[in-house]
């Protein structure tokens, strides 16, 4: 392997590793403030992405981004409310099925909303074939845009967690529910305001990455799996750690395509999946003590 | 309590028989070979019913022990040995008449292993994968359970449709009929599909008395108690993490051995049985079932996939199965075929008496 055609894998993997880590931040926001994995996070994605390819045959693409991204917070919202949010302390088994039906169900709605054909909205700048090299490395301008929004969505949600106080509202719920109740919180609103953030973020992730990895209506289960095995990597609930896991699997993921055939990339991510769940479920940053204090 | 356990089984007897004649004398037949396949995922289905209503712990993952079992047989029993005729390990398994000669439907000579050695490696290799899976799982709780067993089910898809040697994208097929017994072969041929209702609906039988009977035994408690608080539980010297595995494995079990039947019924198996839309579909019968609810469980796999079979749903197949996996889960989350419903049933009636009178 020459150095070229290494450093051309690396930035391969830090790409889809930077799509991961977003969906992984998304599986987190949600899982802050309910408990709660969203097994529907990757439909986010899809939803974003399919509602700006639609959008943009009718207006300016930023505008179309705008308004899927919008588009699918409304939904994220509207599902929390009819499904989530009048159910009285439901068993995690009971949400683990609710949210997978729900994930189907909107599968299913975007496959006869949409039809099977595979979309993608035009590369932001030049085209598919434009590149900018830097040191003998070929990197796709969309390549720069994943990595600069994704970076900018880090920053500003880690700002909004830390200083706003909407921000602080949220985290109050996600370490003590009935403590931040008592302090006037509703805690209904925030888990509602979760779903809206996160189906927000899935949906310009889903905007973002479509030029490179093409949206269908399915897309979404591959990602939500792999954006759920960067979750626990990091340590769920941790979403700055899952910036790191998402780049370490996406990077991981890049180079097997060297010793295995491209069919079992999927399986070998899984696997990474299920050998930390067995060896360290509390992420490769995380530690013993804070994942005993999560409930189940 | 050991009563109506007979009756119960005595029910399903007769149900079987009585449709299998209503059958015949309405000359509509062919409903059989739905109520089959039907029958073999059932077994599917009461085996999840175990793990996930008796023991508490999710398995969105079955669909991988069904295509291991299904996989594993057909490929054995359609993998043609002639090439390696003269080395010694298939001398060895030619010798010990483990193999078989055929003919294919082209004429061709075909030497493969004998249905009845493939059917028991498939089930002792889904044992062995179930063992050594399930151990480190079901450590796992809540959604890191179910995204392990989840995972575990794609894999295997993977691997399926991934692999040259498992067909990819087109799976296997020409899968020879199943001699139980001599003159009683599992295959989906016109003259036999009555032979093989019953086939089907014997293993179903046993597999329900099996069932009911380990879940009305002393193992049965220790399951429910596992369900109600593992740490009570293991307070009271249920050695728990034995117990999930050995029902988890025998569930497995249960899946492969639908997938080695169901496959040689068919006469061949596709990647989709492994697909995580099939695991899914499991797991929603047995929630719509009542979950720790054998009979219920047995009850909705019959009809759901008899209707699904029968292509009631059309398109909407995989719809259908996700909104009623939502509305059973947010309205009824303990099951459609409860004793309390029907107990309040029989509370209503004697009020609409009185009004009426």
């Amino acid at each position: 392997m020459n150095i070229e055609l290494f450093s051309q894998y690396l930035v391969a993997g830090l790409t889809y590793g930077i799509i991961y880590s977003i969906v992984a931040i998304g599986f987190n926001i949600i899982y802050n403030t309910t408990g709660i994995i969203n097994f529907a996070q990757g439909e986010f994605v899809m939803i974003g992405g399919m509602t700006a390819v639609t959008l943009y045959n009718f207006m300016p693409m930023p505008l179309a981004i705008a308004a899927a991204v919008i588009i699918t917070m409304i939904i994220g919202a509207l599902i929390e409310i009819v499904f989530i949010r009048w159910l009285v302390s439901p068993s995690v088994l009971r949400m683990i099925i609710i949210t997978i039906g729900i994930s189907i169900i909107t599968r299913e709605i975007a496959l006869h909303v949409w039809d099977e054909k595979v979309r993608a909205l035009p590369y932001f700048t030049g085209t598919a074939v434009t590149s900018i090299s830097i040191g003998g490395v070929h990197i796709s301008p969309q390549v720069i845009w994943v990595v600069g929004i994704c970076t900018l969505v880090v920053l500003v949600l880690n700002f909004f967690f830390s200083y706003t106080l909407l921000g602080k509202q949220m985290r109050a719920c996600s370490s003590n529910r009935n403590a931040a109740r008592l302090c006037g919180i509703s805690a209904k609103n925030m888990v509602t305001l979760s779903f809206v953030l996160s189906a927000g973020i899935g949906a310009l992730a889903g905007c973002i990455v479509s030029p490179i990895t093409y949206v269908q209506y399915d897309s979404g289960t591959g990602l939500a799996i792999k954006g759920f095995t960067v979750a626990v990597l990091g340590g769920l609930g941790n979403s700055m750690a899952a910036v790191a896991a998402g780049i370490i699997l996406g990077v991981l993921e890049s180079f097997s395509i060297w010793i295995m055939p491209t069919a079992f990339k999927d399986a070998i991510s899984i696997s990474i999946l299920l050998l930390i769940l067995f060896v360290r479920p509390g992420g490769i940053f995380g530690n013993k003590e804070a994942l005993s204090l999560k409930e189940f | 309590m050991k009563k109506t356990r007979h009756l119960q089984i005595l029910i399903l007897i007769v149900t079987v028989i009585s449709i299998q004649l209503l059958t015949q004398a309405t000359d509509t037949s062919y409903y059989l070979t739905q109520l089959t396949m039907s029958a073999y995922y059932s077994l599917v289905i009461i085996g999840l019913s175990l793990v996930m209503g008796y023991a508490g712990q999710i398995s969105i993952g079955h669909a991988g022990f069904f295509a291991i079992g299904g996989y594993m047989s057909a490929l054995l029993t359609t993998h043609n040995l002639l090439p390696y005729k003269d080395s010694t390990f298939v001398l060895i398994l030619s010798k010990a008449g483990l193999l078989v000669s055929r003919q294919d439907l082209y004429g061709t000579d075909l030497l493969t292993v004998h249905p009845w050695v493939s059917c028991i490696l498939a089930i002792v290799i889904t044992i062995v994968i179930a063992y050594v899976i399930g151990g480190p799982v079901l450590k796992l709780k809540g959604h890191y359970l179910a995204m392990a067993t989840l995972g575990f089910g794609i894999i295997i898809f993977r691997i399926v449709l991934g692999s040259s040697i498992f067909g990819e994208a087109d799976g296997l097929s020409d899968v020879p009929a199943f001699a139980l017994l001599p003159g009683i072969e599992v295959s989906g041929k016109m003259p036999v599909r009555v032979l093989n209702y019953y086939i089907a609906w014997t293993m179903v039988v046993t597999g329900m008395v099996l069932l009911s009977n380990l879940v009305n035994s002393r193992i049965g408690r220790a399951l429910r108690s596992i369900h109600g608080s593992e740490d009570a539980a293991n307070a009271m010297g249920v050695n728990i993490s034995k117990y999930k595995l050995h029902t988890f494995v025998l569930s497995a079990v249960f899946a492969a051995v639908a997938g080695v039947m169901l496959t040689h019924y068919n006469g061949g198996i596709g990647p989709s049985e492994a697909s995580v839309m099939k695991s899914v579909r499991y797991v929603a019968i047995v929630a719509i079932g009542g979950m720790a609810n054998l009979w219920g469980a047995l009850i909705m796999g019959v009809l759901l996939n008899f209707l699904s079979l029968r292509g009631y749903f059309g398109s909407m197949d995989d719809a259908i199965f996700g909104g009623i996996l939502i509305i059973i889960m947010l309205f009824a989350p303990n099951g459609l075929l409860r004793l309390e419903i029907l107990g309040r049933l029989k509370k209503a009636k004697p009020k609409t008496g009185t009004e009426q009178a």
